[in-house]
């Protein structure tokens, strides 16, 4: 009666175990469904695009030629991945070189400093959106590469992370350093740096990715059509192309596929930087 | 790596010493010189492109700005001009659906979606990949998608309704709908981010907790009640703080790209209407004074949630 008992209650749990792995691949589905569709309708002709198949009826790689030919796309491109690059290497260097003085040397005021980088983090991007255009106007950057990244580099979420880290960090070889007389930027350097790493990769991945992502900044800034990011790009081809929804999805899918591929290679990385930003 | 290191070493010892004789600074000093020299950078950068921002929106408020570079203090102008503007009102009244609406919406699914894939289920890697993936493609590629998906004629969605025997419906020009299908697409982006934040804190909560529940015959309900539910609290707190802060003053690339405020200002959340006043209209005064105001509302938004949830600590509240 007994064996009757835990036979019954396997089966129930295995038979909920099938519901839920059922229901994940449902959602899952659900989730990249319109990511998939994109991707499969890039490849449709423009007779095609909108006839709701799943497989082209007709495979054509066309909308991706007539992309790269018709509007200066590649310009897109190089913009956004040099502006993504260049932001993102200095603000790792920035970050880290302010996250160290913060998690390690010691000087008056330190906890008052962190306290008010820390409280930028409440100030979200759309809320200074204007005041900031004022600025960089003023400093006469707008339209510009520089006014591109240098406004971009700045924000306390890196520090924040960074400092997270290095307090974290054994303080034995930055300290051997010291008593051999190592000044603060060879420990910086020539440990700390190396020593920090995967964190640092972490943090590149989800730069890069919210710089190469990043369209209202980029969107005022601008004017010049040498200047176009690629996000700016595709918005105005969409704006211009309406109906010709496979060219619009064409460049929507080389848009996207960057970010995809980091995503899928750096997977772990974004993860765990979401989780460390969620845990505090 | 010890035998690369220490030839070096040595060499800085050496130069460290040199320079200690140039230079009689003590020790305290040099590190206070050093942290300033490391802080630098990112200082300046945060005090001119976030800090005088901050200050100027406040400040800006009460100007009048015309044309390029000229200001006119015109005191409450702003703010009462702000007061009689119907379409401010109508587009707090939008943000204020848009927020109570979103906020819980994404809880709840983010929340499911996390205890789903803590499970360990065959495949769970996948489907985890499955779900984050939206957030990584950028909301100017999201809203040309929902674009394609929702429209009327060809979109895929109604396709499919009419497949299966309903009549579709105008999701994006239909004023009742467009902020629906907002909602919904944010949502899709949104879920797989909190997804993660959940499945963190959910992790964090010690496995014996859930094999006393076991030992005691709880059920899957009564075991997320009374141990999953209270231990996620601080969990839950930021979720919640940062969603609504985020529904707040967030949306505007989703709703420039998806539906540009319209039709009939349905989607025009209150950041669309300040972005629209400052970079078409020229407004950059009036808008700054929106923008405050927005932020008044988020601070105390965010102050209430906080004194609600007791700012998320475990102990009290139970």
């Amino acid at each position: 009666m007994a064996s009757e008992a835990t036979r019954l209650a396997r089966r129930r749990r295995v038979s909920s175990r099938f519901w839920l792995t059922l229901l994940a691949a449902v959602v899952s589905l659900v989730s990249v469904f319109p990511v998939l569709y994109m991707f499969i309708s890039s490849f449709k002709t423009r007779a095609q695009v909108t006839d709701g198949r799943l497989i082209p009826a007709q495979f054509t790689v066309q909308n991706f030629v007539y992309v790269f030919t018709e509007v200066p796309f590649v310009r897109y491109l190089v913009n956004s991945f040099a502006v993504s690059a260049v932001i993102t290497v200095a603000a790792l260097l920035f970050h880290s070189m302010a996250a160290y003085a913060l998690a390690r040397l010691r000087f008056p005021g330190r906890e008052a400093l962190f306290a008010t980088i820390f409280s930028t983090l409440l100030i979200t991007a759309p809320v200074v959106l204007i005041p900031l255009f004022l600025v960089v106007g003023q400093l006469g950057l707008l339209d510009s590469y520089a006014g591109l990244i240098i406004p971009a580099i700045f924000n306390a979420f890196g520090i924040f992370l960074l400092r997270q880290f290095y307090i974290g960090l054994p303080r034995e070889l930055e300290e051997a350093a010291v008593i051999d007389g190592c000044g603060h930027w060879r420990v910086y350097w020539n440990i700390v740096l190396p020593t920090s790493r995967p964190v640092l990769a972490a943090l590149a991945v989800f730069f890069f990715l919210a710089n190469w992502n990043s369209f209202v900044w980029p969107l005022v800034a601008t004017n010049n059509p040498d200047l176009t990011m690629v996000q700016v790009g595709i918005s105005s081809f969409q704006s211009q192309y309406g109906a010709n929804w496979n060219y619009v999805l064409a460049a929507a899918t080389v848009a996207a596929l960057p970010m995809l591929a980091l995503f899928f290679a750096f997977q772990r990385q974004i993860v765990e930087s979401i989780k460390t930003s969620g845990l505090k | 790596m010890t035998s690369l290191t220490a030839p070096r070493r040595t060499a800085a010892a050496d130069t460290g010493s040199a320079r200690t004789g140039r230079r009689p600074l003590s020790r305290k000093h040099r590190e206070w010189i050093a942290a300033a020299l490391f802080l630098a950078p990112d200082c300046i950068g945060l005090l001119i492109f976030v800090g005088i921002p901050m200050v100027l929106s406040i400040v800006l408020g009460f100007f009048q700005v015309s044309g390029f570079g000229s200001y006119t203090w015109i005191g409450l102008g702003n703010y009462r001009r702000m007061f009689s503007d119907p379409l401010f009102w109508s587009s707090l009244r939008i943000t204020g659906i848009y927020v109570v609406v979103l906020v819980p919406l994404l809880f709840v699914i983010s929340l499911g979606l996390g205890l789903l894939i803590k499970q360990k289920l065959p495949g769970i890697g996948v489907y985890r990949t499955a779900l984050f993936m939206p957030y990584v493609i950028s909301l100017v590629v999201v809203g040309l998608l929902g674009k394609f998906l929702l429209d009327d004629q060809v979109g895929a969605v109604n396709r499919a309704m009419e497949a299966v025997g309903l009549s579709g419906r105008s999701w994006l020009g239909d004023p009742s709908l467009a902020l629906v299908s907002l909602i919904a697409v944010t949502t899709w982006v949104m879920m797989g981010y909190y997804m993660i934040i959940f499945l963190a804190g959910l992790q964090e909560i010690p496995q014996e907790y859930y094999e006393a529940a076991k030992l005691d015959g709880a059920g899957p309900w009564t075991t997320f009640r009374n141990v999953t539910w209270p231990l996620l609290r601080p969990t839950s707190f930021f979720v919640l703080l940062m969603s609504t802060v985020a529904a707040i003053t967030g949306g505007l690339d989703l709703v420039y790209v998806l539906t540009q405020g319209g039709p009939a200002n349905s989607t025009s959340l209150a950041i669309f209407y300040i972005y629209q006043q400052a970079f078409v209209f020229g407004e950059y005064g009036y808008a700054a004074a929106m923008g405050s105001f927005l932020v008044l509302i988020m601070v105390v938004l965010s102050a209430v949630i906080f004194a609600l949830t007791r700012g998320g600590r475990f102990d009290d509240g139970e």
